[in-house]
């Protein structure tokens, strides 16, 4: 006997290998509860309050320089908000993403979830996107709270705020991928965590320095040096922030310039798309190999 | 109404179900049977295609490997340790698994109404004993009234009344014409709601029992191995 199991609007794919089926209105459901569960999450806060603290902290610290060094004070904080970006949104994405799955599968709760009628794609993006979404909530915190108070006193590039801002989400969504990423593969949440970690201290501090390293001892050249830097998030991430200031790039060098003369215009575009890819990959692996794992 | 056939699951080099066959008829109730590690949950998994596994299965006609979703759509279930969302309130818990069922906001009402959770609902899900949970669990797993519950030892960490209400509860489920897969190390809780017991061993079916509840439609492969069962009536499956 055959039963109608698809709800109206309801579109469902069947093939050989996992089920590939998607419904809004469940992933909608999913989404919600993520989002929900992360603003609860005590970890979410205590980031989303330091990272929004530190912003308005150095905006305030401007503020207070900007009779002395006027719209340098801008620029300063501005510059200050990329570093803190580059330290804080690695490490809350990628640990809040490889905490988040991991956990719940070892206290049981996934497994609950997965029996009830969803599917493991469902399931996967809805977490992506209830997170990415808290993240962009808390990184639009940071980046509003500071542009309030520089505003105060007329400061402020709102065109250079907003490139920050989206640049930053975007490295913050392609972290959670990649952390979501890890806890697939991890068996247990504290692994998870530790791998999670690892991979904030290769993308923030190792990146930096192999970048450094490669370029000492293999004598690379400078497309290459480029392109090293697009294989790290972060890097991606710190030359767009640091075209808003200054779209020459002088200030990261030969690679800099070499970068803004080959692409011109079209770096920026290069830059969020490759931010982009490093969102798609990550999460389109995780979500195969999710959809595909015992439980 | 499930269907298992030739289903094998091995973890590396241990083999959890061996060549599994079975068939459940729509309204019955099943209980399975055996020692720990017989491969009891192992099959309520990969029947909720949590797990992957050579073989078929189907329920009420639909692969769960290939269509695991629509599958699930006709199975209610209650795992042995509660897992919900703890930090959600239990109107949340039964909105939420509700509305991923497709099942209203007045259902839910109604569903923690019969479970008699209306006076807990604006507590945690973490603040509920054992009980409560199991008890929200059941409440959840007969949301839009699927034709098959399976009961992954529903009543193993439940006190001597709250057990009892759960009994109840499964009964109910056979006058509502469910079909129920039931595991339970308890040879009276077997006994008294089981139409055929499936014992399995080191993941074989060993032995399919009638209880003698209903009459036998069909002779059934009997292999007398549990002295402790000592089923009402044993009859061969040719």
């Amino acid at each position: 006997m055959t039963q109608k199991a698809a709800l109206p609007g309801e579109v469902e794919v069947s093939a050989h290998g996992p089920e590939r089926s998607f419904a809004l209105r469940t992933i909608w459901t999913l989404l919600q509860r993520e989002l929900r569960d992360s603003l609860r999450n005590k970890w979410f806060l205590l980031y989303t309050l330091s990272f929004a603290g530190l912003a308005l902290a150095l905006a305030y610290l401007s503020n207070i320089g900007t009779g002395l060094a006027g719209m340098a004070g801008f620029g300063k904080t501005a510059a200050s908000l990329v570093n803190l970006t580059l330290l804080v949104v690695p490490l809350m994405a990628l640990t809040m993403g490889a905490v988040s799955l991991s956990s719940e599968r070892e206290r049981g709760m996934l497994a609950y979830l997965l029996a009830q009628p969803v599917s493991r794609y469902e399931v996967y993006f809805a977490k992506f996107l209830g997170q990415g979404l808290a993240f962009s909530g808390a990184i639009a915190l940071g980046f509003g709270l500071s542009a309030a108070a520089l505003a105060q006193h007329g400061l402020g590039d709102s065109a250079l705020f907003l490139r920050l801002a989206g640049l930053s989400v975007l490295l913050a969504l392609s972290l959670l991928a990649i952390g979501m990423s890890i806890a697939v593969f991890a068996r247990r949440s504290a692994s998870a965590m530790g791998m999670a970690v690892f991979a904030w201290l290769a993308v923030t501090l190792l990146g930096d320095l192999g970048l450094l390293g490669a370029t000492t001892f293999l004598d690379l050249e400078v497309k290459d040096m480029l392109t090293l830097s697009l294989l790290n998030p972060t890097q991606v991430f710190k030359l767009g922030a640091i075209q808003g200031f200054d779209a020459t790039l002088d200030l990261l060098g030969p690679a800099g310039l070499y970068a803004v003369r080959t692409f011109g215009d079209r770096l920026a575009w290069l830059l969020g798309g490759a931010l982009v890819a490093w969102t798609l990959i990550p999460l389109l692996i995780g979500a195969f190999f999710f959809a595909r794992r015992p439980l | 109404m499930i269907s298992l056939s030739h289903v094998t699951k091995r973890f590396g080099r241990f083999v959890a179900l061996n060549d599994v066959s079975l068939e459940v008829e729509r309204g019955e109730i099943i209980a399975l049977w055996g020692p720990n590690g017989a491969g009891k949950s192992t099959l309520v998994r990969c029947l909720l295609g949590l797990l992957p596994f050579q073989g078929s299965a189907h329920i009420g006609g639909i692969d769960v490997a290939r269509r695991g979703k629509a599958a699930r759509r006709l199975v209610g279930y209650v795992p042995q340790e509660p897992a919900l969302f703890d930090d959600l309130r239990v109107d949340e818990a039964g909105l939420f698994f509700g509305r991923l069922r497709g099942a209203g906001r007045e259902e839910v009402r109604r569903m923690l109404d019969e479970v008699q959770l209306m006076p807990h609902a604006k507590k945690r899900v973490r603040e509920l004993s054992g009980g409560l949970k199991q008890r929200l669990c059941l409440g959840l797993a007969r949301l839009t009234d699927p034709p098959v519950i399976l009961l992954d030892e529903p009543t193993a960490s439940l006190d001597a009344a709250t057990r009892a209400d759960v009994l109840a509860d499964v009964e109910h489920l056979r006058e509502r014409g469910k079909t129920v897969l039931l595991i339970s190390h308890r040879p009276e809780e077997v006994r008294q709601l089981a139409d055929r017991i499936v014992t399995l061993e080191a993941g074989k079916v060993v032995e399919i029992e009638r209880t003698g509840r209903h009459a036998p439609e069909r002779p059934l492969l009997h292999v007398v191995r549990d002295s402790q069962l000592e089923p009402r009536s044993r009859e061969v499956r040719p």
